[in-house]
């Protein structure tokens, strides 16, 4: 039950606010008080939730605004930010990326979602395609929408099946399916893994006539063994292959009731993009990069530091992006950068060198050196050498997970599963990806 | 400072400034200055040598980056370049940075004195200015080790420019400030003080400054400044408003100077005739000015004058010795009452609480009465109220006691809250102070229970009782009143308390009235019972058991009350074992064993008033009261000599007690004027102790100890020192006992006895150490012998060091051993007397000492006092019957002393008011000490 929501820019004005009840006082001590406590606090407040005179303050930041969810009554803190989560979708949905500039231009549209998505501060349908049918950013549509458009709203809303409507005809049946996986790791110099964890999405992105039937199936550990058991043989085969999925959550759409009861994802997809499930796997992950360092101090005025970089995967594969971030002393007073490959730069206003690969492929080398001067300092503290950090892309997913199938059933219309056209795509990022030298 | 002007711009910095204020979030902000960290660091490296203005401008930078609250670890050495530099611009940078930023401990400090040594012996005097106002402002202990020696040198050097030694009086008195001990006193003290007669004002104005600091430490170094500072005020205040140019501020000639040097002024008693001739006239000439009409309607000139006019008030208190004056700037402040500036209304209330303690001006603030009566009931702004408050209970003498307890009594009805229990307090305190007729206390104080019953605290409510209980003439008035009182449907819980006692003691002196027989008295305090509080309801069973001795009648009906459950099982363990033993006691016991067990409870023994420590712990030193106080302190300081707290006088309403009764009972608010016995009483004011400066009122007690061998040396909060000592010939033995006041322990306990050298060689002391642990509440004893080998002057100083609650506690007080506790008396006649007398002619052997009693002499207690003191009281030696005279021997190890003394009570020089009657003691000796001892004995009668 959110009292209200408040939009603020970085200078702790407010850009959009929303009074649901009355309970959380006047308006503009509330506002006031989370300006003055959290944005323009002495010290950053990093908890997002933050106890005002018996209030309550949920944020989130995106570039520079803020959203802040208040409240007195003591709500589900996660359901409040996934909401505020859900309400950052919607608005980048509507009109891209959240930015005061964008904010302003839209702020009747914004105020007409929070209408929407929230009543009296219990969250309602916040699913975008459904949204966007009523809606729109071509103001009133009511002249051009038929009665029949209308009910039609109405049911699918009010109805059991609320995130697609009846009717969607296409011609090509098509979808996609990304796998984004994003992979953190933190490794001791000797090269020890000291903790490592991948957080997957699968997002889908579908273009089906009529109410379809989807059910997706992937290398999950539990379903191989269980289907494994009939075969002996297919379970030696494929039991390497298996992840194990240490907890997931779903899109609505789901049937959870099925997925409890045999493990299998069956649903009916919204039309357009859609993220259908979230996951977390922490063991056997592949680690696409080592990095290898190697600091020598020389001196009080002098430092050498050597990184190897090795890639960890199919020499067929090729990432991307990599950018690997070498911190340096809070005194360096100049760098001498050596690379093989791609750029690096001493970049003075983050107390780092940068060293840019725009490509690599897998099983291969490359290295850096570089040698810092310091200025020495009458500050007897010692460097506490900040662990390397780095970013990359691959064409892979590093928990392993592989997509088994997708069907589509549309009992109605006549397409069977063999018409439909699907893309399978695995990006892996880098979370945080460092490695201590 | 000439800021940093668009002519020597530094670009750079200009354009750093703005990127920043730029910054649209605290991230960015962090990137730009780390990037011209990077950037200034990557100049600083060293490759190449940098010029003045570039090293200038970053060094600049690090300074602002450093005041955005960043770490600067580099780029000292680089300001401290900059010392050197010859350009005022690049030298005055540096010397901003290094004031800013500099660390004590930093190994470029050796070099920074270094620069700042060539500043001072260069002849220029912007960077003589510069090395100045650096070592002020960085005022750290390793400046002053540094420079303190240098810079009384600059400041009298006949060459110096009249900037630098403004400057330097300044940066000496900051020094002074932080690390007096390392400002040399010498012969430049002579020096500065010429300054004062300066041709140039702001020299003046900064060397007034500095010798009033000084002076308030070294108060004989300086005394050659009265006079001059009196001729620079006359200067001032008889110059036309056009003739100092410069130093006019809105028509008012040098505000500030004239306000500093009053200031100084305060620090020495009133000048002598001459000086003090000149310096009245100035006086009156301020005063005078304030009656002018203003020249201007400007704000700042009336702040300017007043500001002058209210310091020239506080110097005329300071004195106390001209009537005149102190009249003139009473009816200047009543001037003031009436004012439309709030701030004025309040100064003036504040001023005149200090002129209510003159003896002089009494009667004249007390004209004002009417005035400040109405600013109690009108003032809207409640710290004005405050002091009116103040000032009431200041000026309230026995002739208008009862009605300003009045009016404070129905101020307190609206009074604000945060007021009330002060308020309280005073009414309390007045009302027992100046009770003439004590049924009008009880009156009052039940009163005030009924109008402010949550503000009374215990102290108040012990204090009746106490005084009902000592005095048996309003013991019937007191039940009486209280039976009435407690008949009203809904009375506070404390007039419970009171009544319940009251009834309980003397509730048989009413009894006889029908109306008030002993079964209605217990009725009416029981229809009470269940609406108090447990602590009440335990002494309501006492009471009630009391009853069963007063009135054999109600013992089965108080029986009853005693047997129900809702006693005998009460949960409270307190109430049960109470009820449960009355009960037992009252049927088991006879009448005889009642009688004796609930005897009429036997008087209190006097002591100071509790409910005074109350008020004054509650005041802040902030209050009018406090800065009396200060003062006091002040001016003690000043003197060298102690001077009896008036608070004091107002301990005990009973005269016949004790000793101390004399030197306490009648009203005196005026301390004696500062000048009278200060010189004598100087050989005191040389304390042995470097230990913690003397705890105050110990000066008080330990006056009181002269004459007296038992009682409470010190006391506070934490701690009670109490003594017991007995003298025989040249031997004494002293019993200390520390009490425990708190309920926590007191951890290294360490009491040590300090004697100077003199002292340790003509007294010797004896003492085993006490546990080091003191539990909460407990006492501890500690026996000091004494052997006087020879006479002495001063006094051993007892040092207590202890742990409370992890704090350091330090106290230390006088220990009261004088010559004259080894006094013996001796008998004579009265020719013996007199010859012997007239032998002892020798100026030598005689010491006078002339000084004014502050209360009339009784004979009776002059006479206690005299024996108190020691000697034998000689009645009909002397031919003049008003003459006191005594005589004794002094015994100590090494030889004996006689000594004669002789009190001549003057009683024809002054009209005979008993305020200004001069006794004249008058005593001799073969040895120089003893009259010392005589004097101090004397001084606070």
């Amino acid at each position: 039950m959110i009292g209200g929501l408040f939009i603020y820019n970085h200078k702790g004005e407010v850009l959009i606010s929303r009074v649901y009840r009355d309970d959380i006082g006047h308006r503009r001590n509330a506002v006031d008080a989370f300006r003055v406590n959290v944005i323009h606090a002495r010290q950053q407040v990093r908890s997002p939730v933050t106890n005002i005179a018996r209030t309550s303050f949920f944020h989130v930041k995106r570039s520079n605004i803020w959203l802040a969810a208040v409240t007195k009554q003591n709500v589900n803190a996660a359901m409040v930010f996934e909401f505020l989560y859900k309400m950052c979708d919607v608005m980048a949905a509507y009109f891209g990326k959240i930015s005061e500039e964008n904010i302003k231009n839209n702020f009747v549209l914004i105020y007409e979602l929070l209408d929407e998505i929230l009543d009296f501060g219990y969250p309602q349908n916040s699913e975008t395609g459904a949204l966007k049918t009523f809606i729109t950013q071509q103001g009133i549509k009511s002249q051009h929408q038929t009665k029949e458009e209308q009910s039609q709203i109405t049911s699918q809303v009010t109805g059991q099946i609320g995130w697609r409507r009846e009717g969607i005809k296409y011609r090509r049946n098509e979808l996609f399916l990304d796998v984004l996986e994003s992979v953190n790791l933190l490794m001791s110099p000797q090269g020890q893994v000291l903790s490592a964890h991948v957080s997957g999405r699968v997002v889908m992105k579908s273009y089906l006539s009529g109410m379809p039937e989807c059910k997706f199936g992937m290398n999950d550990k539990i379903v191989i063994e269980k289907q494994g058991k009939g075969t002996a043989d297919e379970t030696s085969k494929s039991g390497k292959q298996s992840i194990a999925i240490d907890d997931c959550t779903f899109h609505q759409c789901v049937r959870l009731s099925k997925f409890d009861s045999e493990r299998s994802i069956s649903f009916i997809p919204p039309d357009g993009e859609f993220e259908l499930m979230r996951y977390r796997t922490t063991k056997d992950i592949i680690l696409p990069f080592r990095v290898i360092p190697l600091v020598r101090e020389v001196g009080r005025t002098k430092l050498e530091v050597k990184v190897v970089i090795k890639s960890n995967f199919k020499p067929s594969l090729l990432a991307q992006k990599i950018e690997v971030r070498i911190p340096t002393p809070l005194n360096t007073s100049g760098v001498q950068v050596i690379c093989m490959k791609g750029k690096a730069k001493y970049k003075a206003s983050e107390n780092a060198i940068v060293w840019k690969i725009k490509r690599m492929a897998g099983m291969k080398e490359s290295q850096i050196s570089a040698e810092i001067e310091l200025l020495p300092t009458n500050d007897k503290k010692k460097w506490a050498r900040p662990p390397i950090s780095m970013n990359f892309e691959v064409p892979f997913a590093p928990s392993g997970l592989k997509v088994r199938y997708l069907k589509v059933f549309e009992p109605k219309l006549n397409y069977s599963d063999h018409d439909v056209i699907k893309w399978v795509r695995y990006i892996g990022r880098s979370g945080i990806y460092e490695t201590r030298c | 400072m000439p800021a940093v002007s668009k002519g020597d711009g530094m670009r750079g910095l200009a354009v750093f400034i703005s990127d920043i204020r730029n910054c649209k979030s605290k991230e960015a902000e962090i990137k730009r200055i780390n990037k011209e960290l990077a950037n200034i660091r990557s100049k600083f490296k060293g490759d190449k040598a940098l010029d003045g203005y570039s090293k200038k401008k970053y060094v600049c930078k690090l300074l602002f980056i450093f005041l955005l609250g960043h770490d600067i670890d580099f780029g000292h050495m680089e300001a401290v370049n900059l010392l050197s530099s010859n350009r005022y611009t690049e030298k005055q940078i540096g010397y901003l940075f290094i004031s800013v930023l500099v660390n004590s401990n930093s190994e470029l400090i050796r070099l920074i004195n270094n620069a700042i040594k060539n500043d001072l012996a260069s002849r220029n005097p912007t960077f003589m200015g510069l090395a100045l106002h650096c070592i002020a402002n960085v005022g750290s202990r390793e400046m002053a080790e540094a420079f303190a020696g240098e810079i009384p040198k600059i400041l009298v050097a006949g060459d110096t420019m009249d900037s630098v030694k403004q400057s330097a009086a300044l940066c000496l008195l900051r020094l002074y400030r932080t690390s007096p001990d390392l400002v040399p006193m010498g012969d430049w003290t002579s020096r500065v003080v010429h300054l004062l007669n300066d041709q140039h004002l702001g020299v003046v104005t900064a060397a007034t400054s500095l010798i009033t600091t000084l002076a308030q430490k070294n108060p004989e170094e300086f005394k050659t400044s009265v006079s001059l500072a009196v001729s620079r005020l006359s200067r001032i205040v008889t110059s036309a408003s056009t003739d100092l140019q410069d130093y006019t501020y809105y028509f008012v000639p040098a505000p500030w100077l004239s306000v500093k040097l009053l200031r100084l002024l305060q620090c020495y008693p009133p000048p002598d005739p001459a000086v003090r001739g000149r310096l009245t006239e100035c006086l009156e000439t301020i005063l005078n000015k304030a009656q002018e009409p203003p020249k201007s309607k400007k704000v700042q000139h009336s702040n300017a004058k007043n500001a002058v006019l209210f310091e020239t008030i506080s110097l005329i208190i300071h004195h106390d010795s001209e009537p005149n004056l102190l009249v003139r700037a009473c009816n200047q402040l009543g001037q003031f009452l009436q004012h439309r500036e709030t701030n004025l209304r309040y100064l003036a209330l504040e001023s005149m609480c200090t002129l209510a303690s003159s003896e002089f001006s009494h009667e004249a603030v007390k004209t004002h009465i009417e005035t400040v009566i109405n600013a109690l009931k009108t003032e809207r702004d409640v710290s004005v109220r405050q002091r009116a408050v103040d000032l009431l209970y200041a000026m309230c003498d026995r002739s208008n006691a009862q009605q300003i307890v009045a009016e404070m009594l129905s101020y307190l009805e609206t009074a604000d809250y945060s007021i009330r229990e002060e308020i309280v307090l005073k009414v309390a305190i007045l009302a027992e102070k100046y009770a003439v007729d004590y049924t009008w206390y009880v009156d009052t104080i039940l009163n005030l229970i009924r109008i402010a019953g949550d503000y009374v605290s215990e102290e108040v409510w012990y204090r009746v009782i106490q005084i009902v209980i000592n005095r048996d003439d309003v013991q019937g008035y007191a039940a009486k009143t209280v039976f009435e009182a407690l008949q009203a449907p809904a009375c506070h819980e404390n007039l419970v308390k009171v009544g319940g006692y009251i009834l309980g003691e003397f509730g048989n002196l009413i009894a006889g009235d029908p109306r008030s027989s002993p079964l209605i008295q217990f009725h009416l305090l029981h229809s009470k019972f269940h609406l108090c509080s447990v602590p009440t309801r335990a002494l309501l069973l006492s009471t009630y058991i009391k009853f069963v001795n007063l009135f054999p009648e109600v013992k089965t009906t108080i029986q009853d009350v005693l047997r129900s459950d809702s006693q005998l099982k009460n949960a409270d363990v307190e109430l049960q074992q109470r009820a449960v033993e009355y009960l037992r006691l009252s049927t088991v016991a006879s009448t005889d064993i009642l009688a004796t067990v609930l005897e009429e409870m036997p008087p209190f023994p006097e002591r100071q008033s509790s409910i005074l420590a109350k008020l004054k712990k509650k005041k802040g030193p902030d209050t009018a009261t406090g800065l009396e106080e200060a003062k006091r302190e002040r001016s003690a300081a000043v003197n060298g000599g102690p001077e009896p707290a008036p608070a004091s006088a107002a301990s005990t309403p009973s005269p016949s007690a004790d000793l101390l009764g004399l030197g306490a009972a009648p009203p005196a608010p005026a301390g004696p004027p500062p000048s009278s016995g200060g010189l004598l009483v100087d050989v005191f004011s040389d304390s042995p102790s470097a230990v913690a400066p003397l705890a105050p009122g110990s000066e008080d007690n330990f006056a009181r100890f002269v004459c007296k061998n038992n009682g409470v040396l010190f006391e506070n909060q934490l701690l009670q020192i109490g003594l017991k000592s007995e003298f025989r010939q040249n031997l004494g033995r002293m019993f200390i006992f520390y009490g425990n006041k708190t309920s926590t322990q007191f951890l290294n306990f360490t009491p040590t006895l300090i004697c100077s050298d003199d002292l340790q060689m003509n007294l010797s002391l004896q003492t085993k150490p006490v546990d080091p642990t003191v539990d909460g509440g407990a006492q501890v004893q500690q026996v000091v012998n004494i052997e006087c080998v020879s006479d002495f002057t001063e006094a051993p100083v007892l040092n207590i060091q202890f742990r409370y609650g992890g704090t350091f506690q330090n106290v230390s007080v006088k220990l009261p051993i004088t010559l004259n506790k080894f006094f013996q008396p001796t008998e004579m006649a009265s020719q013996d007397f007199f010859q012997r007398w007239k032998q002892l002619s020798n100026p030598q052997q005689e010491v006078q000492n002339i000084f004014k009693a502050k209360h009339p002499m009784d004979t009776e207690i002059t006479k206690a006092k005299i024996i108190g003191f020691g000697s034998a009281l000689l009645e009909e030696v002397d031919p003049n019957p008003a003459n006191f005279v005594g005589a004794g021997i002094i015994h100590t190890k090494t030889t004996q002393i006689g000594c004669l003394l002789r009190l001549e009570p003057n009683l024809q020089a002054q009209p005979p008011s008993p305020r200004a009657r001069v006794p004249r003691p008058r005593c001799c000796s073969w040895s120089d000490p003893v009259p010392c001892v005589l004097a101090l004995s004397w001084t606070p009668q």
